[in-house]
């Protein structure tokens, strides 16, 4: 178990080091960012001190030491758009994001994974077709046009939801959230719903295969044979082995989520990382691209380690062999 | 997420042509009223993009033939509509359709690039993957690992973003089309890599690989040989859903304005661009492209769902 | 050597037919196989991979999967018939009055359950014990399957056993009930050579003291040698001779089961090089006309290729083959009877 958690943080900080480097390289090699910090007219004995000033004097690998340093720091500099320290920026906008993130993510868990069930369990059943043919239009819509058409019907149609911010907002801490007033919960559902749906088909339609994969296995026709009542062995033996697959992908799709949330911002211009994030592409700004990098690799590498775990819970085959593992998991 | 091959020998034997079009394969098809719908509209619409510069209405990039004055044209069947915009015209007096058209071919054309650019990539590195082995094996499989575990889109907004930074705007907008492409592909190479390794390894432990040694021939040559056809099949079958998934890529890119510039729309950027004109009521500007979009990308997937199913009978 | 008839017999299958619809054509996977099982009998059902064996046996216990399907004829229980039962009615039957023991015992128990809970389920799906009585139950069936420290080793996990153990787990899964017949499907086929031996006589020594009869499918003659009372012989889809196995064995009647004898190595004796049939099995989209095994038996003449033997009494046995069938058929021997 220790060797297993040990190996896995291994492997994370070296997934974590190597995006690190991406994101120095682009600091280092990209642009030229004495040029961007200065402006225009500029002379070389200011040229002189800001490389000074910015460490671009010493060894390569004393610069990425320093950038590693600050990064863990939250450090990464001034925004070269805004001016601003992007730690600072980008703590603002992170509570909008995952509140966002975490909704979508639970609507796309609770509708996706029983659609699959059943799906997999009753797959020539024509509401079984209806799910089928919903989710191919669903994986084929693009989260953007998702949002767009919710926002036509919903906002400018029927007026009933807002199509832009997250409405009224209350802080708690340094964290802002949307939950605890009626302006900021109606303002989620469009964006939650927006970027839950594309997920959702994907899940429904991974648990759906697995089950219709698992339901195939010796297992499965073994447990029929001994006369177990269909509901011990869809769900008790089928559902359960479903299960590891359907955890790492779904673990990985929430990270998509906050991924995908780029695009969901952008249509409800709600004020989250992602739309921080494609701004700072459209203007070249290489700090916050950088920070936002890193921060995306941060939630994946802890994403993965928590699956990893899950894993470990669920499939007593990647146990240790030490006797008795911990009586009946189930 | 299984698409395991089957691997007897009889069916390796068989060219690659005959295999991805065995009479099952087309029996199933004729079959299928959706895999024959599926792909009439992808057919079709791949006409349309192919021959828009003959079949449009109009050219939306010829400034001369735009009138102020037809702006915001509604669809003909509104009141205010007229036939020379069947699906109305936008705020510049550019007919929608003919956008569409035009759109629709930059769409097609960055999706397919990429597709072939991420398939001969992933073909490429899952061969010497497999075959070479040892530490180049581990680090294909290392990149391949770690970028998995990012979703294709940010893989592709990350290249985007660093092109822009390095290139000079002037330069990045000529060839914004080809950084779309290379963003794209790269973004999306993984898949074939794995499958091709898979079968690589397999391939590899056989005789013939010693036998063309023995005869001086090189194996890795007549290896690839071998192992290509084998994996034509699960090769085509991600080549066509990754095409859907290139498709709304680039679309999301270009709707975000960092993908084609807005001087080549494509679906995405003129869905971008009729996005601020939903709230004024000119709902047509954006959702004609839109549809246009869903379409193209909704009968592509159906293709692709319909051939894995068919070369893979195993999974129904 | 077989025990003293019932009145009845325990299974009996009729002109069983099990049919693939396919887009080439319906296959024949089974064609008009009857025969019966007594209690507390081994029968043994032997052929080659596609003969049909392994079918049979899946559709006796009801889990054909879907195209597949019982064409025709009936399948008794005790004189009741089973093939035609809702689900529900079916599923109660599995487990309790036939249990089943699979091939491979590696991928036969879910891996993500201890062994316990899996006997422990299928003992309170069946009999109505109290939860202590039913592990104490599955503590018991894993000592007489020879599971050494049974009541410590009930709480693994399948893959902390051993090949050969884990199919002493199933047939201690397939005992749970007590039921009186175990289709016991290539039990042994996926253990060490050194194995097999012990799990056969363990399955035959349990089935003796649970009063179980047993339906052997293998393609190993020897296991049926040891085991068996009697033996059926399946060609192509169809019974070729059912008779006790002694017979079979010494004086086999049907030139193909003459054949697979022939390719048994026997010690002792010393023979330039193992006879072999000539040929492979026909596929089942292109079973010859007349007597499925014509094209390549020895012996074949006109007739075997024109006409599909009917069943007559060879000795104690009944054989499908033109060579004993000389005279005009008689009504009686156009049922499998044993005697």
């Amino acid at each position: 178990m220790i060797a297993f958690i040990i190996q896995r943080l291994l492997q994370s900080i070296l997934v974590m080091v190597a995006v690190a480097f991406v994101a120095f390289s682009l600091f280092a090699y990209v642009g030229d960012p004495v040029a961007i910090m200065l402006g225009v007219d500029f002379n070389e004995t200011d040229k002189a001190r800001m490389i000074a000033e910015l460490g671009l004097d010493r060894p390569f690998y004393v610069q990425f030491a320093n950038f590693v340093g600050n990064a863990i720091q939250g450090n990464f500099g001034l925004s070269y758009r805004l001016a601003r320290p992007v730690d600072q920026l980008i703590f603002e906008r992170l509570p909008a994001t995952l509140e966002l993130s975490f909704l979508a993510a639970i609507l796309a868990l609770i509708v996706g994974v029983p659609m699959g069930v059943y799906t997999g369990l009753k797959r020539d059943s024509w509401l079984s077709r209806i799910f089928l043919t919903v989710s191919l239009i669903g994986v084929s819509l693009p989260t953007f046009l998702i949002g767009i058409l919710l926002i036509l019907v919903f906002s400018v149609m029927l007026n009933w939801l807002p199509s832009f911010g997250r409405g009224q907002v209350v802080p708690i801490g340094w964290w802002t959230t949307g939950l605890l007033t009626i302006s900021g919960l109606k303002a989620l559902i469009l964006p939650s719903i927006t970027l839950g749906l594309f997920q959702m088909t994907l899940i429904m339609r991974l648990v759906r295969s697995e089950m219709l994969e698992v339901l195939r296995t010796d297992y499965i026709k073994f447990a029929r044979a001994r006369g177990l009542t269909n509901r011990a062995v869809n769900f008790g033996h089928a559902l359960k082995n479903t299960l590891v697959p359907v955890i790492t992908i779904t673990g990985l799709q929430l990270g998509a989520i906050i991924a995908f949330a780029i695009s969901t911002e952008t249509v409800f211009q709600w004020p989250g990382m992602g739309q921080l994030f494609i701004q700072s592409v459209t203007f070249a700004d290489v700090p916050v691209m950088a920070a936002y990098l890193c921060l995306m690799a941060f939630f994946f590498v802890v994403i993965n380690l928590i699956v990893d775990l899950l894993y470990y819970a669920v499939d007593p085959r990647l146990r240790v062999d030490r006797g008795v593992a911990g009586g009946h998991a189930g | 997420m299984a698409t395991s091959v089957r691997k007897d020998g009889a069916e390796k034997r068989r060219s690659v042509l005959a295999r991805a079009f065995d009479s099952d394969v087309f029996y199933s098809f004729r079959r299928s009223p959706v895999a024959v719908a599926a792909a009439v509209v992808t057919l079709a619409s791949f006409v349309g993009a192919i021959f828009a510069p003959w079949i449009a209405p109009h050219n939306p990039f010829d400034l001369r033939t735009l009138n102020l004055m037809e702006a915001s044209t509604p669809p003909v069947w509104i009141d205010g509509g007229t036939w020379k915009f069947i699906l109305g015209a936008d705020d510049q007096g550019r007919d929608v359709l003919s956008a569409i058209l035009y759109g629709a071919r930059i769409s097609l054309f960055v999706g397919f690039c990429s597709v072939l650019f991420a398939m001969v990539l992933g073909v490429g590195l899952g061969l010497i993957s497999g075959y070479v082995g040892g530490v180049v094996d581990a680090a294909i499989m290392r990149v391949a690992d770690v970028q998995l575990s990012f979703p294709a889109i940010l893989i592709a907004l990350l290249v985007d973003g660093v092109a822009r930074v390095a290139l000079p705007r002037e330069i990045h907008d000529d060839i914004a089309i080809y950084v779309l492409v290379l963003a794209i592909g790269v973004s999306n190479w993984v898949q074939y890599a794995r499958t091709v390794r898979g079968s690589t390894l397999v391939e590899r432990r056989k005789e013939y690989v010693q036998a063309a040694q023995v005869i001086g021939l090189h194996p890795a040559a007549i290896m690839a040989r071998h192992v290509l056809p084998n994996v034509m099949g699960p090769v085509l079958v991600i080549g066509t859903i990754n095409l859907a998934i290139a498709i709304v890529t680039e679309a999301t890119l270009s709707f975000l304005g960092v993908g084609v510039p807005s001087t080549q729309p494509s679906l995405g950027t003129l869905i971008r661009t009729g996005n601020n004109y939903l709230f004024s009521g000119e709902w047509w500007i954006t959702i004609f492209p839109g549809a246009a979009l869903v379409i193209m990308v909704l009968s592509v997937n159906l293709l692709g769902d319909w051939l894995r199913d068919a070369l893979n009978p195993k999974l129904r | 050597m077989a025990p003293p008839r019932a009145n009845r017999p325990l299974l009996e299958v009729r002109d069983l037919r099990v049919e693939f619809p396919t887009r080439r054509g319906t296959l024949v996977a089974v064609d008009g196989v009857s025969f019966h099982i007594d209690p507390g009998e081994v029968l043994g059902v032997v052929g080659e991979s596609g003969a049909g064996k392994s079918l049979t046996g899946t559709a006796i216990i009801g889990l054909l999967e879907p195209p597949g399907r019982i064409a025709a004829g009936e399948i008794l229980l005790e004189g009741r018939r089973i093939d035609n039962l809702p689900y529900e009615a079916m599923r109660r039957i599995r487990g309790r009055e036939i249990g089943a023991v699979f091939q491979d015992p590696l991928t036969s128990l879910n891996p993500l359950y201890t062994i316990g809970r899996q006997l422990i389920e299928t003992v309170s799906t069946h009999l109505d014990l109290s939860p202590a009585e039913a592990r104490e139950r599955a503590i018991r069936l894993l000592q007489e399957v020879g599971i050494p420290g049974a009541e410590h080793r009930i709480d693994h996990y399948p893959h902390q056993f051993s090949g050969g153990m884990r199919q002493r787990v199933v047939i201690a899964l397939a005992l749970c009930a007590n039921p009186r017949l175990i289709v016991a499907d290539e039990p042994t086929t996926a253990l060490d050579v050194s194995i097999q031996a012990q799990i056969i006589s363990l399955l035959k020594r349990l089935c003796r003291e649970h009063g179980a009869a047993v339906m052997l499918v293998t393609h190993d003659m020897g296991v049926i040698a040891e085991t068996a009372d009697r033996v059926a012989v399946m060609y192509a889809g169809r019974i070729v001779e059912i008779g006790p196995v002694g017979d079979v064995i010494r004086e086999a009647r049907h030139p193909y089961t003459a054949g697979l004898m022939g390719s048994i190595p026997k010690i002792g004796r010393h023979e330039e090089r193992l006879a072999q049939i000539d040929g492979a099995m026909p596929r089942l989209n292109e079973i010859p006309r007349g007597c499925a095994f014509n094209p390549r038996c020895p012996q074949a003449f006109e007739r075997c290729r024109q006409e599909r033997p009917r069943p007559v009494a060879a000795g104690r046995s009944i054989v499908a083959c033109w060579l004993y069938d000389g005279a005009a058929p008689t009504r009686a021997t156009t049922e499998m009877a044993n005697e």
